[in-house]
């Protein structure tokens, strides 16, 4: 692996029996970096996501994801472990995720929601919960105070004991967010975060995936129909096409590609280009 | 209407009302994490009971004869070993099937019922067995021609019920690990994606819910002195109709399920029929299904996305 990235995908192939949904997708997400993934619709993102966070074992290829302590892992292999394989070790490998369709736990509070994205962190034990151990309660109050944290930075400090399922949908967009950043990712994938979102709450979103990556230090990975947000705020774009990789580049290099034009079937280069929807 | 009669059948009512929310527990915890009715959980009821022999057996050998430290020990060697026989079974039986057709692992069960029954007749013999009475006393209250009386046995259960239904209650509600569970049985796949080990979720699951038959194996077995390889059946088929009463899914459901369906027994087979009461409970079950499918407690099954 390059020493810049933190992703690295080669060769990826997704197929659903006779159906192939991705094709030797190559891209790399360097660290510390916003990078989008772009394309028409049905082109293959979210099944590039359902693989890259573990959702999905790729039936081709390899994602190798960066860690702190060197030597870097690899998705599929996660979850081929013998008996202790599953996606559960691919979030704790540092990758998390929202979906396009929220999947928050409804029935749990808000702040239910966030503590139990941390469990990694916190005192599992039973017994020591019932003893009420003072390791236990420290790490049940440093485990509030981390959702609190994120209830701050979402503006969700007054909803925190609602019902997740009750709150409105642009809430739980930021609430998913917050769940997501709560597993303590270093790579955190955003399945079209500004989908359903006002022009003003957008531009809030794009506000925030700034924050998340200077001052939480986490790459960014989204996908996203809107382009004035994708060209704001990415510093690398790969475009997706029938399930393949047609470009990738900075914002620049993408918005002047034949190629992606071309993608966007009757779509002007000026949609492209511009902040009315391609959508 | 005597209305002592009334208050003795309550008091029998809640009695065994509590027997079949231990159980239930079981039943309404598997489904709601897995979808699958267990029905090998009363058969591991049934195994319980002959644990409880086994260990009330042991520790007479070792002169032990302190009535409550026995009945400690007891419940915390029944509830281990059962808990084993729980994790085992979906180790063995459910996990390799996960992911099949809904039906697999219902015929996977059926066949685990089967096989404890063979396996306790073959290793225990097909008699009924009995253990010494440990505890016998009652507390009376009224006059000495109308009166309500509860033996020792009966507060006994009756507060180990409660106390373990409070406990469970206290951590599926605020411990890390009941959150895990909550989200588990909400969207399990959501729940691997933010890093719950989910296989091992649904194994601390089932032995939860082995643990609690235990329990109930352990009081029954102190209440009547004697049981056979067989009671697993009738008794796991009740704690099921418990379980869907109060809405199958649902940890409180089954509790409430539970002690509605021992009071409302108790009192058809004081007031109207003692052969009948069987038939009484599954009718209750039935009507139950017809006007409230999802149960007291349960939600309506909603279409995952």
């Amino acid at each position: 692996m390059k020493p810049s990235s933190l992703l690295e995908v080669r060769g990826l192939t997704m197929r659903f029996g006779g159906i192939v949904a991705n094709n030797d997708v190559s891209f790399d997400v360097a660290d510390g970096s916003i990078t989008a993934l772009i394309g028409p619709n049905g082109a293959g993102k979210t099944t590039v996501f359902n693989c890259l966070t573990g959702f999905y074992r790729a039936s081709g290829g390899t994602i190798h994801l960066a860690t702190a302590a060197g030597a870097p892992v690899e998705v599929g292999s996660l979850l081929d472990k013998p008996f202790i394989g599953g996606s559960y070790l691919v979030a704790r490998a540092g990758i998390a995720r929202t979906f396009q369709n929220i999947r928050l736990f409804r029935e749990m509070s808000v702040v239910e929601n966030l503590l139990v994205a941390q469990h990694q962190r916190l005192d599992r034990n039973v017994l020591a919960g019932a003893l009420g151990t003072r390791k236990f309660r420290q790490t049940e109050r440093d485990g509030l105070a981390r959702a609190f944290h994120w209830l701050e930075v979402m503006g969700l400090t007054a909803d925190a004991n609602r019902l997740a399922g009750e709150l409105p949908y642009g809430r739980q967009r930021r609430l998913e967010i917050a769940r997501a950043m709560c597993t303590g990712p270093r790579l955190v994938c955003l399945d079209e975060p500004a989908a359903g979102l006002n022009p003003r709450e957008t531009h809030e979103l794009s506000e925030l995936i700034r924050t998340l990556r200077s001052e939480h230090r986490v790459t960014v990975l989204l996908i996203e129909h809107d382009m004035s947000l994708v060209m704001g705020i990415s510093e690398h774009i790969v475009v997706l096409d029938h399930g393949e990789v047609i470009a990738a580049g900075n914002p620049e290099t993408i918005r002047s590609s034949p190629a992606v034009i071309a993608a966007y079937l009757g779509a002007e280069e000026a949609e492209v280009e511009g902040g009315e929807g391609t959508r | 209407m005597d209305w002592h009669i009334l208050a003795q059948q309550l008091v029998n009512g809640l009695t065994l009302g509590s027997i079949y929310g231990l159980i239930a527990i079981g039943y309404t915890m598997v489904y709601g994490i897995i979808g699958m009715i267990n029905f090998a959980h009363g058969d591991v009821y049934m195994v319980s009971a002959y644990l409880t022999a086994i260990a009330i057996a042991v520790l007479t050998g070792f002169g032990i004869d302190s009535a409550p430290f026995a009945i400690v020990i007891t419940l915390a060697l029944t509830m281990f070993i059962t808990g084993v026989y729980g994790w085992s079974i979906e180790r063995v039986a459910y996990r390799p099937l996960r992911g099949s057709t809904r039906l697999a692992p219902l015929i996977s069960a059926i066949g685990i019922s089967l096989v404890l029954q063979n396996y306790v007749q073959l290793s225990q013999g097909a008699k009924p067995q009995g253990v010494p009475t440990l505890v016998s006393g009652t507390v009376r209250l009224g006059t000495e021609t109308n009166f309500v009386q509860m033996t020792y046995i009966q507060i006994l259960i009756v507060v180990v019920s409660f106390a373990a239904m409070a406990a469970l209650t206290w951590i599926i509600r605020s411990t890390s690990l009941g959150r895990q569970c909550r989200a588990t049985q909400q969207d399990r796949k959501m729940a691997a994606i933010l890093g719950i080990d989910t296989d091992r979720i649904i194994s601390t699951v089932f032995v939860i819910g082995a643990a609690m038959a235990a329990i109930a194996g352990v009081l029954v077995t102190l209440n009547y002195g004697s049981f056979d390889f067989f009671i697993g059946f009738v008794t796991g088929i009740k704690a099921f109709t418990a379980a869907v009463l109060g809405g199958i899914g649902s940890l409180p459901g089954a509790m409430l399920g539970g002690i509605l369906l021992g009071l409302f027994e108790s009192l058809f087979s004081g007031f109207v029929n003692t052969d009948y009461k069987d038939v009484f409970s599954f009718a209750l079950l039935v009507l139950v299904l017809i006007f409230r499918p999802s149960g007291l407690l349960g939600r309506p099954e909603v279409e995952k996305v």
